[in-house]
């Protein structure tokens, strides 16, 4: 890159940020402008950016605390979000990668069992909870099982697709060179659908991130969920809107990492 | 006994949309013998690379088999590797890599150690040293047909399978790595069937030419004798009077009798039994 093509990138940086940071401001404006005034201590309408962002520090400042079910800093709730994401998530993954590689691997099979899939994959991951409180007859186990159908059928269904649509010379060469099942599985097939596959991970990943929010409003009890409900019983608007910033925050991380992985997977042909 | 043994292969495809299976060729026959090196030239549509991957296992024969020393092959196996026309190396894998899952599954019994230092001399062989760390999208056709041949002859199979090994690399290079084949030809006296469409290139390289007649329903026409000496390199075969004559014999061929055999409806019975023997 010559230096006129460098400058010139640098200058379209700082007019991305200027932009981005004026639109901010614009949004903020609007925002405290269109907030009423309190009146004896009480607020009408919604709270203005600032009083969030006094609540924001306060809640960032101390993260951990717990002082009973009701009052948990945002970090420990987080906590909890997140190990339930973790739990139902991890198994949703191996499972899905596993039966995604079969079906992708025996279209017959696939072709069999595709009309199923379609008829499970728009189900809202919540509409099974009441089957889970009954059966599991445990609610944060159900919650952990709504996580676990939610990001069940993307990775499944790029999986499948990916494994399917490996190159035939791959399989060739790994049938010429009798290679077993096991290296054939890790070292040709899985690198061969990383991309799809990690593509469903992420897919996943936002749409177990997407439910956990409402499972938690549903079981109580613990989770960023919960906290945004509880603290709408308590009316504290300015918590809710502070806590729906964290989800988003806490997504795009998650989504920062998966666009990472991608790229280590990613090969060129 | 010869050591490769097509016998009688004829191939169908399944029809579409109610048309009846499409033959693409019918009663292939002929032997390649122990160290030989045998090219089959014909149209596009022939057939040619379904018999080389029906000899690989990749594909099974409607009718008729294949021998190979002495025994009756159906499957793929690490006694037949093929080079593919378009290379088929794992593009997760490095240079390195593509060839030592090769190794491995070639020589199971084999430490780390000695798997490294084989590698590498395949490597060295075909001249990437120093590539050795780089994935297949970094390489030029050239150097990633070079790591083609490498897994292939690193693997030491009984045949070796080129199918149109070169027709994706530039002219210049195309050159260079056949004299480059040649070379490990001569020095491992590798048994080997290529499928090429390029005169030249089955002149330079073969003992025998194969020459097939248009598909569908394509025929094996005849074989023919390559009798230049080796060793044999592009500059000096081009003088040798023997390579004009095969070059003219063959084109002719193609161009005129190749189309005329199969309007003809195939070659009479008697003239493939001839071939046979």
């Amino acid at each position: 890159m010559n230096g006129i093509d460098r400058v010139a990138k640098t200058k379209e940086r700082q007019k991305v940020i200027i932009s981005s940071l004026l639109f901010l401001v614009v949004v903020v404006l609007f925002w405290q402008l269109n907030t009423k005034p309190s009146v004896g201590g009480r607020t009408e309408g919604l709270p203005g950016p600032f009083l969030v962002a006094e609540r924001a520090w306060e809640m960032i400042a101390n993260p951990f605390y717990d002082r009973g079910p009701n009052d948990k800093g945002i970090g420990v709730q987080l906590v909890y979000s997140l190990g339930r994401m973790a739990v139902g998530y991890s198994v949703a993954s191996v499972v899905a990668i596993f039966l995604g590689v079969i079906l992708g691997l025996y279209p017959t099979l696939y072709r069999a069992l595709n009309p199923y899939i379609q008829i499970l994959k728009p189900i809202s991951p919540l509409a099974w909870m009441p089957l889970f409180l009954y059966t599991i007859r445990d609610s944060a186990w159900a919650a952990v099982m709504v996580i676990f159908m939610s990001s069940l059928w993307p990775t499944l269904a790029n999986t499948a697709f990916g494994v399917s649509s490996i190159k035939r010379d791959y399989l060739n060469v790994s049938s010429l060179l009798q290679i077993s099942w096991f290296r054939r599985l890790f070292r040709v097939i899985l690198p061969a659908a990383a991309p799809a596959i990690v593509a469903g991970l992420r897919i996943s990943m936002g749409s177990a991130w997407i439910a956990i929010v409402a499972a938690e409003m549903l079981i109580g009890g613990t989770g960023i969920g919960y906290f945004v409900w509880n603290e709408w019983n308590n009316l504290q608007l300015t918590s809710v809107i502070f806590a729906i910033l964290m989800i988003g925050t806490v997504g795009v991380l998650l989504d920062v990492g998966f666009a990472r992985l991608a790229k280590v997977v990613t090969y060129t042909e | 006994m010869s050591f490769l043994k097509i016998e009688l292969v004829t191939k169908y495809f399944a029809g579409s949309n109610g048309n009846g299976d499409l033959c693409v060729f019918k009663d292939v026959h002929f032997n390649i013998e122990k160290g030989e090196f045998v090219a089959m030239v014909g149209h596009s549509g022939c057939g040619k690379s379904t018999l080389l991957n029906i000899i690989a296992g990749l594909e099974t024969p409607t009718e008729g088999g294949i021998i190979l020393d002495g025994k009756e092959v159906t499957t793929p196996g690490l006694d037949r590797m093929v080079v593919f026309q378009n290379f088929a190396l794992m593009p997760w894998m490095t240079v390195y890599e593509n060839i030592r899952i090769a190794v491995r599954a070639a020589y199971p019994g084999w430490d780390r150690e000695r798997v490294r230092e084989y590698v590498q001399q395949y490597i060295d062989m075909v001249g990437l040293t120093g590539d050795e760390h780089k994935k297949p999208a970094a390489l030029s056709g050239g150097m990633r047909q070079r790591v083609g041949l490498a897994r292939a002859f690193a693997v030491q199979p009984k045949v070796l399978l080129l199918d149109e090994p070169f027709a994706q690399i530039d002219a210049l290079t195309r050159g260079a790595i056949q004299e480059e084949l040649i070379r490990m030809w001569m020095a491992t006296k590798n048994t080997v069937f290529m499928v090429t469409h390029d005169v030249d290139e089955a002149i330079l390289l073969s003992d025998k030419i194969a020459l097939m007649t248009n598909g569908p329903g394509a025929q094996l026409a005849e074989i023919i004798d390559v009798k230049i000496p080796r060793p044999r390199s592009r500059e000096a075969i081009i003088e040798n009077p023997e390579y004009t004559r095969i070059k003219k014999y063959v084109i002719h061929f193609l161009v005129e009798r190749s189309r005329k055999i199969q309007e003809q409806g195939g070659m009479a019975v008697a003239d493939r039994t001839v071939l046979a023997i």
